[in-house]
């Protein structure tokens, strides 16, 4: 890694639906906050998910702090282009930018690219600006960040002229910068999310200028016991252990047994994807290993919990 | 694992369609619905092989981007966008014997936006000159909301063919589960919009209305007029197409309401695509849409809940010595040194104890479901992935009664 993940300037976390990326961006925002930054975490996909985790209401497009440091917005292009109309063309806003936004819209159902431009140039512009130390976005889905990462280009290869041709010269320098932004897939160890970030990995490579910094392994569950314990936990089934323990506890040990043995089973099943995973990723591109949580709910308390673990991981 | 107790259909009751069963009975279409990374795929496959398998006739799973492992199994690989039968070595190799055919086919979005094209350009040239254009090609390859369009108008496609007694829909990956609902409809007012018209008109005439001025300027400062002359083509050689599409994503939409359909709407009971489960099954109600089930997938057993269990792991942690001691005295082999013994006993009640929270709070979250669909079930958590015909004859069985 060129320069540390909490470092850069602009991380996108990305992943197949359901691999928890939300709550990896939060993690990673809380640490990167806990470290003395000022950290903005940026919504694209607009489904409330982020201010869940930090057990708020609502975001919305105008940025609010949920945790000390921590300030989260909702992706909005309309409130995006009003933004840039505004200090960009100087456009009289008010009034205006009813019937403007809704031909944008039109506009941008047609081309794609154009409403991904306004989602990666309001990230990009606080980066430039320097407003916070770290812009952790929320991406879409990884079949859709490729094509988010990649419109700067797309369309300044469309594009000939005009200003958002300009415009797209600076936002190329930021993307296609290692030091200053970077991609984080996140994966659960199970055959799709694993297929999926492979397949992300190349198309990144091959369709972006973003370099793919680190995947995270969310939900690793723990390795229960080493292979000497685990001949003793096979005798601990057999019905003569079974029979003293019934005993000794005055109750039925099956069940508790038996949850030990899925345990067993469900990580010993995702180990083959892991090792799928780290066989198809660049060796040079580190996995994070964030465990399972067994908590109650999935709230700021174990998006702290996966923090700490981030941090541990990161070599902190 | 097979400790499951069927909550969704209560024994005892026997209305007909209180089963997956019952509801496919009198069903054509059965579209699978709900957030990523439930399980939603291989929920439509092995519906569709159990409806083959029980209810004979023939039946297409149409799906959008299969596991390798269990596009194999459906015989997918590489095939595009053609429907294939299921051979019947495949069911002889899961030891089971199908009443009727199943047949599989993928989504390929390119090539079903090329025929659509090809249907309803009026003449060649048309036709060629939009295949070649870049916009046309980003549109149909990459806008992503081309594909919830596509997959529905296959959908009608093929029902309309009449091929099939029943075809179980795998649907895309969508940011909103609701896009594809939305999408012939948006597709037909995309194409008759009035922004459409004032896109075209000045490369048309060099008429630039005094209330269409503002918009040009704005729009040729941000885009550039390269650019906007480029949309303006591809918009006009729309045109000539435009009513065969919009009658065409009526229908499709009007094929979604009709009695024939009915939605499964798949889940997990993990909080974030739960939520949106539920979101979309209200959306289903709301606009008159057919919920005819809903799949809770990967549900963690019901033991693990069970508080005489609980006080059982509590009870092993806190006799650990005096039960190691037990052990080893009864015992050689691995069962012989109580250090190791203890450790064990101490990981399996933790272990335990962990998974209970995690099925404690799913239990809640079950609790809380508001929609009522018709049937409701529950698939127990896989200790194996699925990915060959027993596997989805294995799930399947927990939806089917």
């Amino acid at each position: 890694m060129t320069v540390d993940l909490v470092d850069r300037r602009l991380v996108f976390v990305t992943g197949k639906g359901g691999t928890g990326k939300t709550i990896v961006a939060s993690a990673l925002a809380l640490f990167a906050a806990g470290r003395g930054k000022r950290v903005l975490v940026c919504e694209v996909d607009g489904k409330g998910d982020v201010a869940g985790f930090f057990e708020a209401g609502p975001t919305g497009f105008a940025e609010r702090e949920l945790a000390p440091g921590v300030f989260v917005m909702t992706m909005d292009t309309e409130a995006s282009l009003r933004e840039y109309l505004k200090l960009q063309l100087k456009v009289p806003v008010v009034g205006r930018i009813g019937p403007v936004a809704k031909a944008f819209d039109f506009v941008a159902t047609a081309a794609p690219g154009v409403r991904e431009i306004l989602t990666v140039g309001k990230l990009c512009y606080e980066v430039r600006e320097r407003h916070y130390d770290l812009v952790v976005v929320d991406a879409p889905a990884s079949g859709h960040v490729v094509g988010q990462l990649a419109a700067p280009q797309a369309i300044n290869e469309l594009v000939r002229v005009g200003l958002i041709r300009s415009q797209t010269d600076w936002m190329l320098e930021i993307l296609s910068d290692p030091d200053q932004t970077a991609l984080v897939a996140v994966c659960t160890p199970e055959e799709m999310p694993v297929n999926e970030t492979l397949e992300l990995a190349a198309r990144v490579r091959d369709e972006t200028t973003v370099s793919l910094a680190a995947v995270v392994v969310n939900r690793v569950l723990p390795e229960l016991f080493s292979q000497r314990e685990e001949a003793v936990f096979e005798e601990l089934r057999t019905p003569a252990a079974v029979g003293v323990l019934d005993g000794g506890v005055g109750g039925d040990v099956t069940p508790v047994l038996e949850a030990a043995r899925l345990a067993v089973t469900m990580r010993r099943s995702r180990a083959v994807h892991l090792a799928r995973l780290r066989e198809g990723i660049d060796p040079t591109v580190p996995l994070l290993y964030l465990p399972f949580m067994f908590t109650r709910s999935l709230g700021l308390r174990a998006a702290r919990l996966l923090a700490q673990a981030l941090g541990e991981e990161l070599g902190y | 694992m097979s400790r499951r107790q069927a909550r969704g259909a209560p024994a005892g009751r026997s209305e007909p369609a209180a089963t997956v069963e019952g509801l496919l009975s009198a069903r054509e279409i059965v579209i699978a619905c709900g957030p990523g990374g439930v399980g939603k795929t291989t929920t439509a496959a092995a519906t569709a092989v159990m409806a083959a398998l029980h209810h004979g006739g023939k039946v297409l799973v149409l799906t959008v981007d299969p596991a390798k492992r269990l596009a194999n199994a459906l015989g997918l690989e590489g095939i595009g966008n053609s429907e294939r039968r299921v051979p019947a070595s495949a069911f002889r190799g899961a030891g089971v014997k199908p009443r009727g055919e199943l047949w599989a086919a993928m989504l390929d979005t390119k090539e079903s936006w090329d025929d659509l094209i090809r249907r309803h350009a009026p003449d060649t040239r048309t036709r060629d000159e939009i295949l070649a254009n870049p916009l046309y090609q980003n549109i149909s390859g990459r806008f992503v909301q081309s594909h919830d369009y596509i997959a529905m108008e296959r959908l009608f496609e093929i029902h309309s063919e009449g091929d099939y007694d029943l075809i179980v829909v795998d649907t895309p990956p969508t940011r909103n589960a609701l896009d594809f609902l939305d999408a012939p409809q948006r597709m037909a007012d995309f194409f008759s919009s009035r922004l459409l018209r004032w896109l075209i008109v000045p490369y048309r005439s060099k008429l630039v209305n005094v209330a269409t001025r503002p918009f040009y300027q704005v729009a040729d400062r941000i885009l550039g007029t390269q650019f906007l002359a480029d949309i303006s083509e591809f918009f006009i050689l729309f045109q000539s197409m435009y009513d065969g599409f919009v009658q065409r994503a009526e229908s499709v939409g009007r094929l979604l309401s009709d009695r024939r359909t009915t939605f499964m709407v798949v889940s997990t009971l993990e909080a974030v695509p739960l939520r949106e489960a539920e979101f979309f099954a209200r959306e289903l109600t709301g606009r008159s849409l057919h919920l005819g089930a809903v799949v809770l997938n990967k549900v963690l057993p019901d033991f693990l809940r069970d508080p005489a269990a609980a006080a059982v792991a509590g009870a092993l942690q806190e006799r650990r010595a005096e039960l190691a001691g037990a052990l080893s005295a009864a015992a050689r082999g691995p069962l012989g040194d109580p250090v190791q013994v203890e450790r064990v006993l101490v990981e399996v009640a933790e272990s335990f104890l962990n998974f209970r929270v995690v099925a404690l709070r799913e239990a809640e979250e079950r609790a809380h479901l508001g929609s009522a669909p018709e049937v409701l079930a529950t698939v127990p958590f896989f200790d194996h992935d699925i990915y060959d015909l027993a596997g989805l004859v294995r799930l399947g069985e927990q939806i089917w009664e």
